[in-house]
Formats: C-alpha cells, structure tokens, sequence
C-alpha cells in the first residue's frame, strides 16, 4: 500500500485529505468525528471576531436530477466565540496529535492579527491559513476577497503575519481575479510557506422564479455568495496549475474546488496540490466518503507504481502547454463499437448541430456532406461497417475525411467505452502554431484581406 | 350517469395498477430519459408521439407543454397513457431494454404530463386547446369510440361542427365500457369524452343509424363521414347450456370459483380483474397451451403472479348445470392442436364462466353507406394512410377496419382521416 503521509511546509500529515476551512470544520466535535472517520487535517471554520449569519444561507445547482452539482454559501466566518473554538482545538490536538490543525483566520488590523496568531499558536494549532478568499459579505468590510483581490494588500498583510507566526503561514486565494499568479506570487513575495486555492468563486446561484429574487433568499431579498462544488473543479485545476508551473511559486499547494473522490484529488496532487482540501462533498455525503478517498488514491499509486503520493505530485504540470506549443498535425478518429451502441443516435445530432457534421444513420449507405463541410461530395459509409448486436443499423458511422477528433461524440455518448478516440497514424513530424510563427507560415487561406 | 354505469359497480374498488406520478416522481423518472434523436419510442408508437420531447418538458417542469406535444399527436393521450399496452409499443423500444436497464415508464410521464394539465392547469394557464373560429363545415361520426372521438375532436379545433352519433346510451366506447378498471375506470373515459365536447363536438346518444338516422342523409348533409363503429357482439360458444342465469353481472358480486375462457388480451383482463375482486379461484381456459395463447406476455405475466391459473388445451363441451339451473361446472374435452379429443370430457367445477373468444363484426351497418365494402373478415375496407372507404365522403378507422387492435390505433385512424378531411379542405376539393 503506498504511502499517503505528506508534509507540507513543515507540516505532516497522515494522508492529504483536509477538511475546508467551512461548516464541516465548524466545531471540535465535529472535527473529531472527521479525523476518526480518516481525514488527515482540518482548516478549521474562519477565525475572528464572531460575525450574525442570515437564514438562509446556502443555494445550489442541480443538473439532470443529480443534486448539489454546484453549491452557493452567504455564511461567514464563524459565529461562534473566539475562546470556545480555541479551547476545542485544544482539545481534539491532545486527542489528535498527529493529526493537522489548521487555523483559518479572518481580521483587520495589525494587532488583530498579531493577537489571533498568537492565541491561534497558544492553542497548538500546526499552522495558519489566511483567508484572503471569501468573496460575500465579510468582503463588504475590507476583509476575505476584498484583500484576495488587492496583491499589495495581499503581500503587506501576509507579511505582517510572517512577523508574528511561528507555525506555516497559507495563503488562501480568492479566484475573482483576472490572473491568479498576481495574487499567488504576492503571497510568496509576504513570505507565505504555501498557498490554498481556490476560494469560493462570487455568484448568483440562481433566482426564484415564483418571488423573482435571487437565492439563497433572505426574506425579500438576497446577495451573491460564494460558488463550490463539483462545477467549480476546472477552474480551481487551472489556477493551481498555472501557479504550480511558475518558477516563482517555489511553496507548496494546498488545492481546493470541487473535490469529491480520490480521482479529483489525484489530478489537483498531479497539476502540482500537496494536500486537497474538501468542503461541498463533506456537506453533501458527510465524513466518511474519506474512506474511498484514502483507498482508493492508494489503490491507483500502488497501480501506477508509485510508492509514495509524493510520486504522483506535480506529474501532469509539465504535460501542460502553451497552445501555440500543441502538436498540429496529431490526429484522432471517432470509432463507435457497434455491439455497444444502444442506438441512442445522440452523438449524431451533436456532431451535426454541434460539431462538424460527420456523423450518419446507419441505415444510409451514402449521404449528401452538407455544402460547407471541408470535403465535397458524397460521405460514404464505410466498407467496414456493422450492424450492432442491439441497435442494429441505428449505429451510426463516421464520415471519417470529415471527423476532426474533436470528442464530442464520445462526450455525449451515455455508454461508456462505446466510442473510441482512435490515433490515426502520425505523418512523423510535428508541427506546432509556434514553429509555424517562426517560420513565417502563420497565413491561412480565405482572411479578411483576401 | 346512465344504468350501464351504475355508481355502485365492483369494478370501481380496483386499485390503479399504475397509479398518477407525484410531480417529483415523474422528474425524475423523467430525468433518466436519454433523449434519443429520432427515438425508437416514437416510432414504436402508434400515432407518433414526440416522446423524448414531451418527457424533456416534464423534466424542466413544462407539463403544459409536454401534455400539448402529447395532444399534437393523440388527441385521446389521456386514456391512452393508461390503456396503452407501452411494453410492446413505446417501452418495450426504449434504447435501455438493450442496455439492460429499466426502460422509461413514458406511459406513466405520460399520464402525468396529461392529467396533470387536464384536471390540474396551473394558475392562469392558457386552455390546452382552443377550437378556431367556426368555418361553416359540418362532419359527422358513426359511433362515439376513441377513433370516432379523434377525428371529431381534431376537426372541432379546426372550426368544423363535428357531431357524433352513439348507438348506446354512454359514449367513449371501449375506452367506458371494455377497458380493465385497474387501467382506466368508466368515469375517467367519460371524463376525457367531456374534454373532446369542450372542443365543441356534440355527442349524441342513443341514435341509431338506419333507425333513427339515415345513412344517405348524413352523407348528403356533411362534409365528411367517419366509421367509428367498432366491432358487434361478443362471440358465443355455442354449445350446451350457455344461456343460463349465472352469466349474468349481479352474480359477479360474491365470485367464487371462475373460468374465463380465452386466450387473448380481453380474456386475461378479466382474469386479472376477477383475481383482483378477490375470486376464490381464476383460470384461464384455451383450447391451446399457455405458449400459443395471443395475449401479451408481459399480461400473461402479471395474471400468473396474481393467481390465476391456466387449464391448457381444453375446449368447452357443455355447461353443466343443477336442477335449479344454476352453473356448477364446465365440462371440458383435452384437445391437440386445439381440436377436441373425443371421450376425453371431464367437468372443471366453477360458479361463474366469462367468455373472451372475440366480437362479431358489425356487416350491415357500414354498408348502408353507398360504396362502403367489406373485406372478406367483415371489416371495412379502408385506406391504411388515410382512412378513406370506397365512397368519398366517407372514411372508416378504429376496430372496424383493422377487426380489433388497440385504442391508440383507433386514434390514429380518427386523427388520420382528420388530416385528409383537411388536406382536401386547404385544395379546395
């Protein structure tokens, strides 16, 4: 079984697997809880001067009859008072002390700061995430995203906690920012030990169709909140990845956005994250889908060979590239197994109205390419086609001159594994737009002064 | 509501066997649908509903709408959401059977998606349909079953006055009186004949062609008329002691043992129906065996797991009855290849015999109608596409030309014809 451990910035860690600074991380009891059932550390829910919460205060996105694709929160920080959350940090680090505590902290002025770190650290707790992310309420006084989105102020305040920690100072950093390496490297530049990312992203969740207010709604009205869950993982993968691969961000990533299971936190640990951090699924399934994490991420390392998580950190930064760095003449060929085709015929209208029209109903040998497909005349189908053992010939085929192995096809189609991105054969030279740049052949046929 | 269809009938304790989907129930299923482009479900169906359409709606909460894609193509997608046999039709071509996974319940969505806009229209909703201005065209129908009832409702939305003529004193045919109750009960068919009058369609009961109305006059006075006339008297046995007190429905009421004799899909609704009325003992007599019995399997299925029995290769010899006349067995002959083995008579005791050999076809009617003929089964001859008979003003659907299929077929003969009536309309012909 492969090694989970981690240490980050000084911090060990049983395995990557952290709780968000967010409700799962509210309270001792809970944290507890958390640890028992397998997660590896805790950020625990922002510190401050206690805040009023509304009700409501959480909203969400459904797709298809799955709930909570997306989850939007107006909660803030906690609401709970300062002493009472340190006396159960206390607590759960006797009980845990191999465990990872992490203080979340939210204030204002310098000496706020310097106050809360130290009774954060009196605490015992292993290190200090500062929250420069939260882009709904507590931004409307200065503080979270307000900072997140302000690198000078980002950089002046991370220093002045550098002054005063003990333990690893984090950085937490709020998406609602054109470029994130701005933020991130005026992190590293305050002497942030590491940076977490990506905070909640600002939103309007949806709207009340029937009252025609936004949600969540308070009464007869309602704000933005912050945006979580599974729809948010792309972006949070891109930002981690974009400061992964900078030569400037030389601390370690803790990656948050979207974590659900152990593959999400296989590619944010391999665009480069040292810990995953996980708040909507807790919400969601509760503590213990940990346990499929764990197995699971140790299952797939012990596959890949890899001994240790440590293996499997920042392996797919370097497969990362400019697009104009992309391979132009790599080509792939939709192929559509025909005994698991169900006939749904659903990747034929997405390739048609969708894509690039070279998709066709089995029934017709030989179909009219639209007039302004790239190659003129007749598709025929191929000489090698078959019936499907349960969709007969509503399996469909490929005009494959036209195919531009875009995917889409494979993305719709419901059964898995039926449709096969094929490597077609590759000429032996690459090309890339870059060479092409160089060499002065960037001209194509047909622009706006032909 | 008339004697046929008492308040008190037994029938009308029958649980629905599919009963309406909560609002949540049916996005859900909803959701599952796959929304297959030119989907095997719509072809499977009869008169070609858009079904991935209409379900695609219940699952973004538009019923409104996915009850009006329903009407766009069955008028009568009420009661055939219920009646319909959707394990052979729509289900059973649902892209998941292959898969090995459910197929959507559409004839459930699809109640749903009507009832719900029928029965309970949202605030301010617009009406589902509404009848064009009058044009000052009249057609009439023979017979106020669900073919008759398409037709007459299609053209009543295009401005035409559609009047239909009932020989009996319910209307809705089949749909009010054949119909197995845990499907459809009498009241609900009448309530979709109701819809269909609000249309402005005048059904008239009770009127007899040849009798109180002649067929030359109706052809002369309207533009157009539809055979909806569906089939005759059921068949007999024909053999001794059939006629006797305890066929009668009032004994119904403490079912003992009973014997339906049958194989096909009539007889195994009411097989089904005496096991769900809580008969002592059902069985279903065929003159077959249980594998060359023409109802649907699905059907069979679910009388077996109900308890009802099957007395294979059996054919009625005699009825055998008391002093008093009252029924005490029916006596049967083995039979190979259906045919009675002579010497081979034994009585099956019972209290009560139903019979479900088929209906006698309805020959003299159709033909009062000039240029009306019949094929050689006594069906009316009829265009398949557009349900025109040998005389040009009159057309034909429904089980009268096709000798008994589903209702959903009915519909889409009436609707068919309908489309026609109106073809010629726009050619001015």
């Amino acid at each position: 079984m492969a090694d989970l451990s981690i240490d980050f910035a000084g911090i060990k860690s049983p395995n990557p697997f952290w709780l968000a600074s967010a409700p799962p991380a509210n309270t001792g009891e809970q944290v507890m809880r958390a640890f028992d059932a397998g997660w590896g550390g805790a950020v625990w829910k922002t510190l401050g001067d206690p805040i009023v919460n509304v009700s409501s205060r959480f909203g969400s996105v459904d797709y298809d009859g799955r709930k909570m694709m997306g989850l939007n929160n107006i909660e803030l920080i906690t609401d709970r008072p300062l002493e009472v959350n340190l006396a159960e940090i206390r607590l759960v680090k006797k009980r845990y002390p191999k465990h990872v505590i992490i203080a979340s902290l939210m204030t204002e002025t310098k000496e706020d700061w310097r106050v809360l770190i130290q009774k954060c650290e009196d605490a015992g707790v292993d290190g200090l995430e500062l929250n420069f992310g939260c882009p709904h309420g507590m931004c409307e006084r200065g503080m979270g995203s307000s900072v997140g989105q302000e690198p000078k102020l980002l950089e002046e305040i991370t220093r002045w906690t550098k002054e005063f920690a003990k333990t690893p100072v984090l950085v937490k950093l709020t998406p609602n920012t054109g470029d994130i390496l701005e933020p991130g490297l005026a992190g590293v530049a305050g002497g942030a030990d590491g940076l977490s990312l990506i905070n909640t992203i600002k939103s309007i969740v949806g709207v009340d169709l029937d009252r025609l207010v936004p949600v969540p709604r308070v009464g007869s009205g309602s704000s933005n909140g912050g945006y979580c869950g599974p729809a948010v993982k792309p972006i949070a993968l891109h930002m981690v990845a974009a400061l992964a691969r900078d030569a400037g961000v030389r601390i370690p990533i803790s990656g948050i956005g979207g974590i659900s299971n152990w593959r999400d936190a296989a590619e944010f640990i391999a665009l480069g994250s040292t810990s995953v951090q996980v708040c909507t699924a807790v919400m969601h399934y509760g503590y213990r889908i940990v346990e499929d994490m764990i197995e699971g991420l140790s299952n797939y390392l012990d596959e890949q060979g890899m001994k240790s998580v440590n293996e499997l950190r920042g392996r797919a930064v370097p497969g990362y590239r400019e697009w104009g760095d992309l391979d132009l003449n790599y080509k792939l060929l939709a192929k559509i197994d025909p005994d698991k085709c169900i006939g749904c015929q659903l990747c034929m209208t997405a390739c048609h109205d969708g894509a690039h029209q070279c998709i066709f109903p089995g029934s017709d040998a030989e179909r009219a390419r639209p007039p302004h497909a790239h190659a003129h005349g007749n598709a025929v189908r191929p000489k090698t086609y078959l019936a499907g053992k349960l969709a007969g010939d509503r399996v469909p085929w490929i005009d494959e001159p036209e195919c531009v192995g875009c995917n889409l096809c494979q993305l719709v189609c419901p059964v898995p594994d039926c449709i096969e991105m094929v490597e077609v054969p590759h000429t032996g030279k690459e090309e890339t737009w870059n060479d092409r740049v160089a060499q002065g052949r960037t001209k194509q046929p047909g622009g706006i002064h032909d | 509501m008339t004697s046929l269809l008492k308040k008190d009938r037994l029938e009308t304790a029958l649980p629905d066997k599919k009963p309406l989907y909560s609002s949540a129930e049916a996005r859900a299923e909803a959701e599952r649908c796959l929304y297959c482009v030119d989907a095997p479900c719509i072809k499977a169906c009869p008169t070609e509903i858009d079904i991935p359409t209409f379900i695609k709606k219940i699952a973004t909460g538009n019923t409104r709408g996915a009850a009006s894609t329903i009407f766009d193509q069955n008028l009568l997608g009420y009661s055939c959401a219920r009646v319909c046999p959707v394990e052979v039709l729509c289900v059973g071509d649902c892209v998941y059977n292959g898969w090995g996974r459910d197929p959507i319940n559409i004839g459930r969505l699809q109640r749903f998606a009507t009832e719900t806009a029928v029965d309970h229209p949202a605030k301010n909703a617009a009406p589902l349909r509404t009848p064009k201005p009058k044009i000052g065209k009249k057609v009439a129908c023979i017979g106020a079953g669900p073919a008759s009832l398409a037709f007459a409702g299609y053209l009543a939305l295009e401005g035409f006055d559609a009047d239909v003529f009932e020989k009996r004193s319910v209307a809705g045919g089949l749909n009010t009186t054949g119909i197995a109750p845990y499907k459809l009960q009498a009241e609900d068919a009448l309530h979709e004949v109701a819809w269909v009058e609000s249309f402005g369609v005048q059904v008239k009961t009770g009127i007899e062609i040849g009798k109180d109305i002649k067929a030359e006059d109706l052809v002369r006075d309207y533009e157009a008329v539809f055979l909806g006339v569906g089939l005759g008297e059921d068949t007999k046995l024909g053999i001794p002691g059939e006629d006797g007190p305890s066929l009668t429905r009032d004994d119904a009421k403490s079912l003992g043992r009973v014997l339906v004799i049958g194989g096909g899909n009539t007889a195994i609704d009411v097989a089904r129906e005496c096991a769900g009325l809580g008969a002592a003992d059902v069985a279903m007599v065929y003159r077959r065996s249980q594998k060359e019995m023409s109802g649907y399997a699905h059907e069979l299925e679910g009388a077996r797991l109900e308890g009802v029995r099957f007395v294979e290769n059996a054919v009625p010899h005699s009825f055998v009855r008391d002093a008093g006349g009252k029924l005490v067995a029916l006596r049967v002959s083995k039979a190979e290849g259906g045919k009675p083995i002579a010497g081979t008579e034994h009585d099956i005791p019972c209290d009560l015999v139903t019979l479900a050999i088929g209906q006698s076809k309805l020959r003299s009617l159709a033909t009062q109608f000039a240029g009306v003929e019949l094929d050689a089964k006594g069906c009316v001859k009829a265009d398949r596409e557009t349900g025109k008979t040998g005389n040009p003003k009159v057309y034909a659907g429904g089980d009268c030309i096709n000798g008994g299929k589903e209702v959903v077929n009915a519909v889409a003969d009436g609707r068919n014809a309908a489309r026609d009536v109106l073809a010629k309309l726009s050619k001015g012909s």
